[in-house]
Formats: structure tokens, sequence, C-alpha cells
């Protein structure tokens, strides 16, 4: 039951990205293609490109042309570089789909332990100096957003001390600054929320019946502590990854990261509206689903979250 | 305004008052600098005269920087006044449609709020065009239903409140209800979280014009120059930090002054450390099972709720410990089980299984407490950890403490969940404790107590939770288990206690005030456990006349009166009673005893 609401919700939102999309192209005041092209382009181009599009048609054979092609994965072709959208997109998508998920895995990886164990360094109000170290430093990285983050990587590390490559994806080092950018506000993030759900889990009677067991700190941490705030922690973390993929936009423009972001940042600066209007879709899309695939996987982990939900 | 005389609320103010100031002036102060141009001086680096550089035309970087925080505010602010244009209405719908309709207002924010901000404000600047408009309208629409979720929640919040039911019932319309009812109950947080969002807008358009997306040239705002300078980061990184840090500071001020004003909004009282009383230590008996001697526990503050108690415990007695709320029983169990929480500060003497606890390791300490002694809490709906099987969490006790293979510790969780008459134990020890009801998981949780060789339990209020019916069975289990161990029963109910318990103590304050058989109950001496005993029904209370109770309030764990605590709540009370604490004597602390005739 709730799987079928929460799908039918998936799709009522898919389907508004791709009317959204679709209209995108129309709302664009003036002849897109002859934006696109320039006013110097010869007006047999333009008419041959508006034709290309189906322009000229209905705008209801539009649409369903338009659904066709992306049920069929035909994106189009791009203005510009006459590539297919399909090709950019499954040329590009890997290199962001990386960032994304090694930032998400090492934000929970520094993020968990840490706020973890803040939690127990600061329970009941315990080491007073160390909460307001933690909450101002992660409150000051959480307000820094990334593509600052990234400009001041990269004149530390890559200019002034030359350790790694400042642009460009080429060998592992050439990720440690961009997943690094990308990761440092969710770690600040997450960790905060850790602390919070830890220390509302530590305040719990099954806590004070495991420390009246006098079993010791690590087992009593790890096994009795940390599985019960694992959904909350895991949803934010889901969360996170879905917030981390607009994220990759601007860190890609930052280290010319051969990525999707990259390139819908091309795409729109050139008004290659088929290419602008695909990858838009596409990272909706995505999001869409991460956030989905969040919900159902609590769903199962946690019944009463099902419930919360609906 | 207390928040702001913390330091990090203090800085966000600085920054946001230092920003503010420059949005005003400077575009008089630098204007003409940032504006010359100079063919002699195109593209460098730092110098004296120019502390940043210079961009292609020669001019003055860091002037530049200066000048754009009046466009960079001026386009944030628009961008949240777009924002809260369309999200505030928006937001406020569900409250003031028929649910109908509320319900499909709630959807659209849902579906607005699963899109990413910046890929909103991205399809609104391609499709109005590149430049500061689309950016702006762009920023603006990707707030909206932030804002609009964030209204729906405060509305929500206050539908039900009594001054909204009232309005309602009066036929107010809901559209005159949302706007003089709801609205200005959630002003203050709203502007808050307005606030908040402003930031986000300043760095939402600085990231657009950094893509290249927003401000166009000749116009520039921190992100355009951003845009600029990352270009020539490898030779003049300088041109980079600049707006970067710029745009930084910034948005850490909003960012820091918004959290300290929520924080200050919902502030709760901070507990002042303060020094522990001390008690003199006294050397605790080691025979019998427990002895406690001049135990106290202090909290920073002053508050002392447990003050110089004594108790001795035999094997296989059970000893009720009776007490109103705040008396210090379940403090003392704590103190006993060295589970007082942080920062509570225990000084006396406890003298367990013949160990006197102050001279063991921490290690020793754990293993003598984990083995030894066992604890039933209160509530055994929260007191199982939900996440874990429960022959686990029984057979925990003995693989961490008695070094016992697990195979062998489960086969004995289950004998011990048989002992406490579960039904299929095997099948049981394998199931969560949600399936578990709950005087079934007060059981589970008494097992758990008979893992180790339990010379003592301490069952603080063990039945309190539970329904009556099965009072009874846990009250026979323990008294079952006492035959090998000797068992503390903390309760508020004295007619539990009698029922149960060989011995009686009664706790006033965090003072002992008597100690008694059960059989001498019905000739207690002392006025408050007379008391106690006056106010508990039985079959032959007579039923029209109101229950007995105490008058008064026991005292605060901060006060510590010199003489009898109970004095002002006593009848018998002189005024010797109030200069002269009465010490424990014969079982009594009390200047005057009652006798029963």
């Amino acid at each position: 039951m709730f799987l079928l609401r929460r799908l039918a919700r998936l799709t009522v939102s898919l389907a508004v990205l791709l009317f959204a999309s679709f209209s995108m192209i129309h709302l664009i005041p003036g002849d897109p293609v002859r934006a696109s092209l320039g006013t110097a382009a010869p007006a047999e181009l333009v008419a041959a490109r508006r034709a290309e599009l189906g322009l000229d048609e209905p705008i209801h054979q539009q649409l369903l042309g338009y659904l066709k092609g992306v049920l069929t994965g035909d994106f189009g072709t791009s203005l510009q570089t006459r590539e297919t959208v399909a090709g950019i997109i499954a040329d590009r998508l890997p290199s962001t789909a990386e960032l994304a998920v090694l930032a998400a895995l090492i934000a929970l990886l520094v993020a968990i332990p840490m706020g973890m164990w803040l939690a127990i360094r600061t329970e009941n109000g315990r080491n007073p100096g160390s909460e307001l170290a933690f909450t101002t430093a992660t409150g000051t990285i959480a307000a820094i957003p990334e593509f600052l983050l990234a400009v001041g990587l990269v004149v530390v590390f890559a200019i002034t001390l030359g350790w790694l490559p400042p642009a460009g994806k080429d060998g592992p080092a050439s990720y440690v600054l961009p997943v690094i950018a990308l990761a440092v506000g969710p770690v600040a993030v997450l960790a905060r929320l850790v602390r919070v759900e830890a220390l509302r889990e530590l305040d719990k009677d099954y806590l004070r019946m495991a420390r009246a067991k006098h079993l010791p700190r690590r087992r009593l941490y790890l096994r009795h502590l940390l599985p019960n705030m694992l959904t909350a922690t895991l949803t934010v973390g889901g969360l996170l990854l879905a917030s981390l993929i607009p994220g990759t936009v601007l860190v890609e423009n930052v280290f010319a990261w051969p990525g999707l972001g990259q390139r819908m940042t091309e795409s729109i600066l050139q008004k290659d509206y088929p290419v602008a209007q695909a990858v838009i879709l596409v990272y909706g899309a995505i999001v869409l689903l991460v956030n989905f695939l969040v919900d159902v996987a609590l769903g199962v982990l946690d019944p009463r979250s099902a419930i919360r939900g609906t | 305004m207390r928040a702001l005389r913390s330091p990090a609320p203090l800085t966000g103010l600085l920054l946001v008052a230092a920003v503010l100031t420059l949005a005003l002036l400077g575009p008089a102060l630098w204007g003409e600098s940032a504006a010359r141009i100079d063919d002699g001086a195109i593209l460098q680096g730092h110098s004296p005269a120019h502390p940043l550089g210079t961009d292609d035309l020669g001019r003055d970087l860091l002037a530049r920087i200066l000048v754009a925080t009046r466009l960079s505010l001026l386009l944030a602010c628009l961008a949240t006044v777009v924002g809260v244009a369309i999200g505030l209405p928006l937001g406020v719908l569900p409250a003031v449609l028929p649910p109908r309709g509320a319900r499909a207002a709630a959807g659209t924010i849902n579906a607005l709020v699963a899109f990413p901000g910046l890929l909103l404000a991205m399809f609104t600047a391609v499709v109005s065009g590149l430049g500061a408009r689309g950016a702006v309208l762009g920023m603006g629409i990707a707030t909206a239903p932030v804002l609009a979720r964030l209204t729906q929640t405060l509305a929500a919040s206050v539908a039900n409140a009594d001054y909204v039911s009232a309005a309602r019932v009066l036929g107010v319309s809901r559209l005159r209800i949302a706007v003089r009812h709801v609205l200005p109950n959630i002003a203050e947080p709203l502007l808050l979280n307005i606030t908040l969002l402003f930031g986000g807008s300043l760095l939402g358009l600085a990231g657009l014009s950094f893509l290249g997306l927003g401000v166009q040239p000749p116009d520039y705002d921190w992100g355009r120059l951003l845009f600029d300078g990352l270009s020539r980061v490898y030779v003049d990184p300088e041109a980079a930090l600049g707006p970067a840090v710029a745009i930084g500071l910034a948005a850490v001020g909003f960012n820091l002054l918004g959290e300290g004003l929520a924080k200050a909004a919902s502030r709760r009282a901070v507990v002042p450390r303060g020094a522990a009383t001390g008690e003199a230590l006294r050397e605790a008996r080691s025979e019998g099972v427990l002895s406690v001697r001049g135990l106290s526990v202090a909290f920073p503050g002053g508050a002392v709720p447990v003050r110089d108690v004594h108790l001795d415990v035999a094997p296989g007695e059970i000893v009720g410990v009776v007490g109103e709320s705040g008396s210090g029983k379940s403090l003392t169990a704590l103190a006993i089980g060295g589970l007082v929480p942080y920062p509570g500060e225990v000084t006396g003497g406890i003298n367990l299984c013949g160990q006197d606890l102050s001279a063991l390791s921490p290690g020793e300490l754990r293993r003598l407490r984990g083995t030894s002694l066992a604890m039933v809490f209160q509530d055994p709906m929260t007191t199982l950890n939900p996440a874990l099987r429960v022959g686990g969490q029984l057979a925990e006790v003995s693989t961490t403490h008695q070094k016992m293979p697990r195979k062998e510790a489960l086969a004995r969780a289950v004998d011990r969940l048989r002992r406490v008459r579960i039904a299929r134990p095997e099948e049981r020890a394998r199931q969560h404790p949600h399936t578990f009801s709950g005087g079934m998981r007060q059981r589970a949780i008494i097992a758990m107590g008979l893992m180790g060789t339990p010379k003592l339990i301490i069952a603080d209020e063990p039945t309190t939770a539970l329904d009556v019916t099965v009072q009874r069975d846990i009250l026979l289990l323990l008294r079952e288990a006492a035959k090998e161990a000797a068992v503390i029963l903390i309760s508020h109910d004295i007619a539990v206690v009698s029922q149960l318990c060989d011995r009686v103590v009664v706790m006033y304050a965090g003072r002992v005030v008597e100690e008694l058989t059960v059989a001498e109950l019905r000739r207690a001496r002392h006025p408050y456990t007379r008391a106690l005993i006056a106010a508990t029904p039985d079959l032959t209370t007579d039923r029209d006349k109101p229950l007995a109770t105490i008058p008064g309030q026991p005292p605060s764990p901060f006060d510590d009166p010199d003489g009898c605590a109970f004095a002002p709540r006593c009848a018998a009370a002189t005024s010797a009673c109030r200069t002269t604490r009465p010490l424990l004597e014969d079982g009594i602390a009390c200047l005057h005893p009652q006798s029963s005739d």
C-alpha cells in the first residue's frame, strides 16, 4: 500500500518533470533555433534544424514525439556539435556518478563515527567546550558552498602546494580534490545530525539497561547504539546523495571535470537547447529516483516510517 | 538578545553588519576606482596599488569586489522577495482550502520540494534568458517550494491551537483564519527562516553567476567576479580567492546569525557547574550483600537529591525502599549500580558482595556489577533495545562478563527465559522486543538479570508501567528470584512493598527517615511513614470520604534545611524540629516518634 502510494507520487513527479522539460523549448521567447545558431546562420539551415526538432508540427504531435523519444532513449542531436544527446549523456553521466557516489560514501564514513564520538563526549552537557567548537565549526563549514571550497582547495593544494592536479580527470589523484569539495559540506551536516540522533538514543531506557549490564563501551556503542540511529542517518544520507547531484554541477565546472554538469552549463551558455533539455530531465529524474529509493528502503528497514510517510 | 553574547552569533552579526555597510557605502566610496580602466595595468597580480590585482581592462579587483556587494545583496533580496511572494501563499493554501484542495496543494508542494533548487533555477534561467533577471527569477522560484513547505508545517502546528479552533467554531472563514490567526502566530519563526533563505539565495545567485548563467557583463556581482577570476587562477590565485572569500564570509555571517537567533528562540536552561557537597566518607560493612554508608549524590548547581544514605541488605532479603517522587530512591539505586548520569557526583562508601567498590579498578567494577548485580527498570516497553533480538541481548551478559561461548550463552538465555515462564523460549529468543507484550518484556529483563549469578537484584518500580493483572506475576517472579539473590524493590506504593518485602526503608528528601520490618508497618512511628500508609486505600477504606493525602510539597533537592525536612508538612512538628536535624537511630529519624494506640 505504501509502495503503491509512493510509486504513484513518483509517477506524478516524473510526469511533471517530463512535461516541464518538453515545454522548456517552447517557453523560450522567439525562435530557439535562430537564437542558438545566431543571426548569421543561413535561413535554410535554421529551417532544417527546426524540422529536425519537429518545431513546425502541431504541438500535440510534438509532445507525442518527445515522449516516444524519451522512452526509446532518443533525445535528438545537439544543435552545436551534431552529437546524439543520448551519446553525450552515456559519455558524461558515469564521471558525474563517480564523484557523487564517492563523496556520499566518504561523507557517511566520516560523519557517522564523528557524530557518535561527539555525542558520547558531550552527553548530558559534558564537555561544553567541545560541543560549542563542534557546532560552530560544522555550522560554518556547512554554510560554505562546495564551489567556494573547491576554489580554495585548488588554490591551496593544486597551485600553492602543487600536490594534486588542479583540473581534469586523469588517474586517482585527480579525484581527490573534487570529492573532498563535494563531501565536506555533507560531512558537517550529517555529523551534526548523527550527534543529535545519538544523543537522543543515549538518553533512552534501553541504553540505560545496556549500561546496567556493564558491557564494555565499545559493545555498548557499536552494538546497542549504532543500529538504532542508522535508520535516521541513512535517510539523510540518501537525501544527501540526491542533494550532492546538483552540487556536482558547480564542482565539475571548477575542476573542468568531464561530467554531465559541465556539459549542461556549456549547453545552456551555447543555447544548445536539445542538450540542456535532456540533461535537466536526466538530473531531475535521478534526484526523484534516489529520493524514491531512499523512502522505499526505509519502509523496508523500518515499517513505522512507511506509515508516517503517507 | 542573550544569544548574541556567545561568540558564534556575535561573529555572524558583525559580518552581516559589515556586509550591509559595504552594500550601502561601497559604490560611493570605490565606484570610481572599480570602473577606472587602465591600459597600463591589465591582468596584473597582487601589487601595492592593487592588492588583489586587476582585471582584463586594468580595473582594480578589490574595489570591484567591494562595489559588487550592493548588487549581490540586492539580487539576493529580490530573489527572496520572489520566493516569499510565491511560497507564502502556496504554503498557506493547505490551511485555507477545503480538504480536497488542501491535499492537492500539499501534494504540489511535495512534488516541487523534491526538485533540486539549482535545477529549477537553471531551468528558469534558460527559459527567461541568460542574465540577472533570469537568475533572480530562477532563484526565487527555487526558494519558493522550501518556503511553502516551511509555512505549511508551521501553519499545521498552530492549526489545532485553541484560538484557531475557537475561530473555526465561530464560523470565521478559512482565509480570515489564515490571515488573522495563523500567520501572525507563525510570523517569528517564518521571518527567522526567511533570513536563512536570504543567505541561501545569495549563495545560489553567486553559483549561477559563477557558472556564467547569472549576471552578465558589464554588470558584475561576486559570482561573476569569481567566474572571471577562476579562468586565471593558475597565474593569479588572488583574483579568484578574493570574490570567493567575500561570498564565503557573507554566507557564514548570515548562517551564524540565523542559527544563533534560532537557538535563542528555543533556548533551554543551562545548569551551571558548582562544587559538590562533600559528606564524610564512612566505612561500609563488608558482610551481607550490600552495605551503603553515607551515600550522597550531588549535581552541580547545588542539588543534592540523595543525602547521607545508609542501607544494608542481607543475603536473600527483600528490602523495599519507599518514598514519594523525588525522595531520592531511584538515584540511590542508580548510584549502587554506578549509573548516575553525568554530571552527578557520588560520594560515600558502597560495599557489594564483600568488596569495597572504591578499591576496585574500572574493569573489576564492571565485572563485579555486571555479574553479581541485576537491575530491572520501570518501563519494559523502552528498556529492551528495539534493534536487537531478545536472546542476543540476554546472551551478551554471559559472553562479555563470563567469557562464555556464544552458543552456550544463547542456550543459557533460552533456559532463563523458560525460568521466567516465557512460553516457547527457543522461538522467543530469536524474536525482536516489539513482538513481546509489556509483561513478557519485564520478565525477559528479569531473565536478563538472572544470566549472571546475581547476589542482588535492584528493581526500580518494576510494575508501575504494567497492567494490574501482570503486576502480580512480576512480583511473584521477583520473590522466586529472591531465593538466590537479595532484592531491593523500589516503589512509591507501600501496598506492593508490604506484600513482598521483609523490610521497608522509608526515604524522604534524599534521606532515610525510617527502617522497619513489614510486620512493624502498622505500628510505624515516623509521622511521614504513617502519612504514607494512611494515604494508601485498602478494601476497608471508607469510600465516601476523600482519600487521605499529605498536605504540602516535598522540599526541593536544592534546599537543605537545618531541621527535619518533613517538619513543614508534619502535624507533630515543634520548633525544635525546624532547627535540629534528627539522626537515624534505632531505625527512625524523628524527634517525636508517634505510637499507635
